[in-house]
């Protein structure tokens, strides 16, 4: 049984298979990670330090934006990540965008390089 | 048979396919639904009814939405012959109904409760009527139906991590299959692509549909913030949240794993609306799950895929769901209700190629005829899309 898995290279948070206790040491490629908190199942791990406002990638594209700064081996989750979008409690601050213009948006690397990530491609001991 | 996938089906007088064969017994407003419902408990298992909570005070595109929908379950190839049961003063029009089935070559009568006389004299009217076609529907006989003929319908709920690492991409590679064989697989639940937009809208074959696309999830989050509430009040769901899922980000990218890897995104349809092309479609329906595998069905689908983390019962009036996990707990757990278990991709027991092979026999196998746990259950359940309120 693995004990994390990380879902495409770019991603900076692995998910726990199994509850990870503080302490716990994640290698992965050539990323390895001390786990500092308790990480339940099925949760995510920091696989680096994250800062406040920085995105969270997950599956090669971004599931939301830091809202605080976050440890390598931290537990990531609505504590300290925060989605971007149908936030109509942050209006005007992500106002409405034209379609066309983000249909203009070249995809970055994040969206672009790896937007099929279906299988595992790093798994860790 | 032919060395390509194939099942065994019913082919209807319009060249479509089914995969069941129902006596569908539709109330046009809320107020024949128990009459509807009763009748078509009398022929069972082959009668099935569509109760629903519409059909009069409604206004403009509600009214359309609950008409146009109530219309595609009678013209649907899984449905044999058709009784409708009115009230007698709504605003749905029974004869409307009726006559969407018979040009597809299906027989269908209209019982009116008010005309009849009251419950027990249209029970009793619509119940001959039911048995009658049920007698005419059992001669009917299966016949084999290339793959291609199918149109599948891609749907997750209660979802947990496992949907996306697990039982998503499996069911991504059935669609990318079944849409390279010729098929059609169907998306919904726009507020759960949300996020996700740019893996799909990258597969549109035309510019318009991904702009169809990035326009209608527009249109769900510029709601949200018209309301002025975080969408995260419900997505992710309280349940999705304990289960390690954090944004709606994190869950629309996992979701959109049903849609397949390669499938091309050939269009983008309203509720309940006709899937028109082979490929891979986007429907405009709600997350809620029965709404939005009502629109779904309505739209063609003749098999449901359902994955789900947590377990889920959901089934439908006329269409067979398929329930999957990816949770080895949710599949001993809710034993009852999950029909494939793709837990073993999740400890390295299984691969996601085999899981898929599986789930894909499972498929042909159900559109044959097999029996699924949401159908052996019971669960029927129907509801049609509203966006406004009754009038």
């Amino acid at each position: 049984m693995k004990a994390a898995l990380v879902i495409s290279h770019q991603d900076n948070v692995a998910t726990a298979l199994e509850a990870l206790e503080p302490g716990r040491r994640l290698e992965i490629g050539q990323v390895a990670v001390t786990v500092v908190e308790a990480i339940p199942s099925g949760h995510k791990v920091a696989l680096g330090p994250i800062a406040a406002g920085a995105p969270v990638i997950k599956y090669g594209s971004p599931i939301g934006l830091a809202s605080a700064d976050i440890a390598a081996g931290a537990h990531v989750h609505t504590h300290n990540l925060s989605s971007s979008r149908g936030r109509g409690d942050l209006q005007p601050a992500s106002g409405p965008r034209d379609p066309q213009t983000r249909l203009a948006e070249p995809p970055d690397d994040l969206n672009g390089a790896d937007r099929a990530p279906a299988s595992p491609t790093r798994r860790t001991e | 048979m032919t060395a390509r996938p194939a099942f065994q089906g019913y082919r209807r007088p319009d060249g479509r396919v089914g995969t069941r064969n129902h006596v569908l017994v539709v109330p046009t407003v809320i107020c024949s639904s128990v009459v509807a419902e009763r009748i078509a408990a009398a022929a069972a298992p082959v009668g099935t009814a569509l109760p629903h909570l519409a059909g009069c005070g409604q206004l403009g595109p509600d009214m359309r939405v609950t008409h146009d929908t109530l219309a595609a379950y009678c013209r649907h190839p899984n449905v044999g012959a058709v009784v409708v049961v009115a009230l007698g003063c709504e605003q749905v029009v029974a004869q409307m109904l009726a006559e969407a089935a018979r040009r597809h070559g299906k027989p269908a009568e209209i019982v009116a409760i008010q005309s009849e006389g009251g419950t027990i004299r249209a029970t009793e009217k619509g119940t001959r009527i039911a048995r009658s076609f049920a007698g005419l529907l059992a001669d009917q006989e299966r016949e084999w139906c290339d793959v291609s003929e199918l149109v599948l319908s891609l749907k997750c709920g209660g979802s947990d991590y496992t949907s996306g690492l697990a039982s998503n991409p499996t069911l991504g590679r059935v669609t990318d299959q079944l849409v390279e064989l010729g098929g059609s697989a169907v998306l919904g639940e726009i507020a759960e692509i949300m996020g996700a937009e740019h893996v799909l809208a990258a597969r549109a074959t035309r510019e318009s549909t991904a702009a169809h696309l990035i326009q209608i999830i527009g249109r769900v989050e510029t709601e949200a913030r018209s309301l002025g509430l975080d969408i995260r009040g419900t997505q992710p769901s309280p349940g999705n949240i304990r289960g390690g899922l954090t944004t709606i980000e994190e869950k629309s990218l996992g979701a959109t794993h049903k849609g397949g890897e390669r499938a091309p995104l050939e269009d983008v349809v309203g509720y309940a609306a006709p899937i028109a092309r082979k490929g891979l479609t986007v429907m405009d329906t709600p997350g809620l799950d029965v709404e939005s595998v009502t629109g779904m069905v309505g739209g063609g689908a003749q098999v449901v895929v359902f994955t789900t983390g947590l377990g889920t019962p959901t089934g439908n009036p006329i269409a067979p769901v398929i329930k999957v996990t990816g949770n080895a707990r949710t599949a001993r757990q809710m034993a009852d209700n999950i029909d494939l278990d793709v837990s073993g991709i999740m400890d390295d027991t299984d691969t996601l190629d085999a899981a898929a092979e599986r789930m894909f026999a499972e498929v042909l196998a159900v559109a044959s005829g097999k029996q699924t746990t949401a159908e052996v259950l019971g669960h029927r359940e129907f509801a049609i899309h509203r966006r406004n309120p009754t009038i």
